[in-house]
């Protein structure tokens, strides 16, 4: 059992800083997922535990041991790609156990691994075919095939499902988790895709412009989102944040400070504060109001089936629903009353 | 209707075709006849000689020098073109300074015509005083007329076009090396493989289509590159370095024995279609085609 530990990591190109100054640690046997938009380093981060790129400060360890500046080999780790990295000129079977050759594992235990993996991820048939026979769900399985048998303690994931489909994206999701579970795979997956971190993950680590925003189970951070970012990040449709000057009884908060409520605890009241209907938008179970108070856009989850409003309408939430974030964007101390 | 639409086909097709026949298929065709008929000399007319240029041939002993050395040519510069233009590829497809630099100086020698290129190796040649002997003569050895002597000259030839050709197949590997994803070599390097053992499992069979290419173009090349010869040594000293192709062109167009250039034409025409199209049979089954 291996964890890892990333401490005060930082990657620059030139000026640019592409990781800056993270920490995390991933439990052995967890499964991590580093969550972001496009560009906000999760895979720069991956591929430097991977050894792929050259860290330029900080510490990695894996398993207790220093691997900062180790070879991509001594890191212990296996990998699977967003595209797969599948030898286009092996067979699945060549493809599976290149590893295996490579460190000269012996054959007997080669086919007993290649075995094991083929039944576990349904391979069995496929084994004589090229890559570009499989689809992409299969190749997909191929990928994970490779990252098994290699038995590495640590499995990285980088966007491995971002190429399939909605339908497969979601049946993957559950046999990668099984599967990591089953086998007690220290895993770290990157992702953009908040569904697949939120059903998957131990532990969400989102990252945003190179930092880390927040650290937390997925529950936690749905629940008690550290930053405006996180809160915003998270859930769909996104936080609704309400400056406080327009919100009773937050007059004492500096300004530039915001009320977060999720659509769903937000619900049409007269008394709440005014705002004005812009647009309805039909879900079938839901609908999604959208509504202006000032300049701010809310939207409200409503069951379809209550009346439909238009005008102005009052808004309001239940007591302890609430999430005050000061003007640098960071969480204040729970609400309290509202 | 449809008529109309292949008259207008054929016009336009017209044009390229009568050039290709005229120039191409007809010339081959009747090189292959001349081959069968005498050389037509004075008011002498050519006259049906059946296999009699055949025989001849192959009881040319110049015939048969021009045949070796090809051959020995040929099995010098496939080779080691190829190696070195893999070698030079896998250099400046790296992360190195002065990469756009590099890669211009290996492919300057391409773009240089070989009549230039073989008169400055001649200086490079020259006993005594040119660059070899010059290096030679630091460590004390005497000098060597490397293109004037039989046991050198067609080496002296060979190098020539090794040098000439080998930054033109750069490019074509430098090209297949930039189509294979940056993730396999990741994803084998994490698997603990080697430089070495990335390059013959993975890089090597993956860039196959492009030797095979390659390798086709440098056979044609063997038979084909013979302008430095001319300046060099002439097919001498004593036929020491005659290619095939320079013994045509000494047949045709100095000694304008006509019927005879034409039966060694066909036979290195032949030589050509064999190799050509045993490459692709032999090599298309070890090669991977994306």
């Amino acid at each position: 059992m291996s964890g890892i530990h990333v401490s005060e990591l930082s990657k620059r190109w030139g000026d640019v800083h592409a990781v800056h100054d993270v920490s995390f640690e991933v439990e052995p046997g967890t499964l991590t997922v580093l969550l972001g938009p496009s560009g906000c380093g999760k895979s720069t981060t991956l591929r430097l535990i991977a050894g792929l790129d050259d860290v330029s400060s900080g510490t990695i360890q894996i398993g207790g041991r220093d691997v900062t500046n180790a070879p991509p080999a001594e890191h212990g780790v296996a990998m699977v790609f967003q595209s797969y990295a599948l030898f286009p000129h092996l067979s699945v079977r060549e493809n599976i156990i290149f590893g295996l050759k490579v460190r000269r594992v012996d054959a007997a235990e080669r086919d007993r691994r290649l075995k094991r993996a083929s039944e576990l991820l349904n391979l069995s048939e496929l084994l004589d075919r090229r890559p570009n026979q499989l689809s992409g769900g299969q190749q997909q399985r191929v990928a994970l095939g490779r990252a098994i048998v290699a038995e590495a303690p640590v499995c990285l994931m980088d966007e491995p499902l971002s190429n399939l489909d909605a339908k497969l994206r979601a049946d993957m999701r559950v046999e990668i988790r099984a599967l990591q579970q089953r086998l007690g795979l220290t895993m770290v997956y990157v992702t953009h895709d908040q569904v697949e971190a939120m059903t998957m993950a131990d532990t969400i680590v989102v990252m945003n412009q190179g930092r880390i925003e927040q650290i937390a189970s997925p529950r936690e951070l749905y629940t008690r989102p550290a930053t405006t970012f996180c809160a915003r990040f998270i859930g769909t449709p996104p936080m609704n944040l309400i400056p406080s000057e327009h919100v009773h009884g937050h007059e004492e908060l500096p300004p530039g400070s915001a009320i977060g409520v999720r659509a769903e605890d937000l619900h049409l009241d007269s008394a709440g504060v005014p705002a004005t209907v812009e647009s309805v938008e039909y879900l079938g179970a839901d609908e999604l109001i959208t509504a202006r108070i000032g300049a701010a856009k809310v939207v409200v989850r409503q069951p379809a089936r209550a009346d439909t409003p238009s005008g102005t309408v009052g808004l309001a939430w239940s007591p302890g629903v609430a999430h005050v974030f000061g003007p640098d964007g960071k969480r204040l101390e729970e609400a309290q009353g509202i | 209707m449809i008529k109309r639409e292949w008259i207008h086909a054929w016009l336009l097709l017209a044009p390229a075709l009568l050039l290709l026949f005229a120039f191409t298929h007809l010339p081959a065709v009747q090189t292959v006849f001349d081959s069968f008929w005498s050389t037509p000399r004075g008011r002498r007319p050519a006259v049906f000689v059946g296999l009699d240029n055949y025989q001849r041939m192959l009881a040319d002993p110049i015939f048969i020098k021009a045949m070796v050395n090809n051959a020995i040519y040929a099995l010098i510069t496939i080779p080691a073109s190829i190696a070195l233009a893999l070698s030079m590829a896998l250099f400046v497809s790296g992360k190195i300074r002065g990469r756009g630099t590099l890669r211009m100086a290996y492919f300057t020698p391409t773009v240089l015509p070989l009549i230039a290129v073989a008169n400055i190796w001649l200086f490079f040649y020259l006993p005594g005083f040119g660059l070899f002997d010059q290096i030679r003569g630091l460590f004390g050895f005497g000098p060597i007329n490397w293109v004037g002597q039989p046991t050198t000259a067609l080496y002296a030839i060979t190098a020539v076009t090794i040098w000439n050709q080998a930054g033109f197949f750069m490019i074509f590997f430098l090209a297949a090396l930039q189509t294979i994803p940056e993730s396999l070599r990741e994803a084998a390097a994490l698997e603990g493989a080697s430089r070495w053992t990335i390059f013959w499992r993975i890089t090597w069979p993956l860039i196959m289509p492009t030797t095979l290419f390659v390798s086709v173009n440098a056979t044609i090349n063997a038979f084909r590159m013979v302008d430095h010869v001319f300046i060099m040594t002439q097919g001498g000293p004593n036929n020491a370095s005659i290619l095939l192709l320079y013994y045509i062109y000494d047949q045709g167009f100095r000694f304008w024995d006509t019927a005879y250039a034409a039966t060694l034409t066909v036979v290195m025409v032949a030589i050509l279609c064999v190799v050509g199209i045993g490459q692709f049979f032999l090599l298309d089954r070890r090669v991977h085609y994306r």
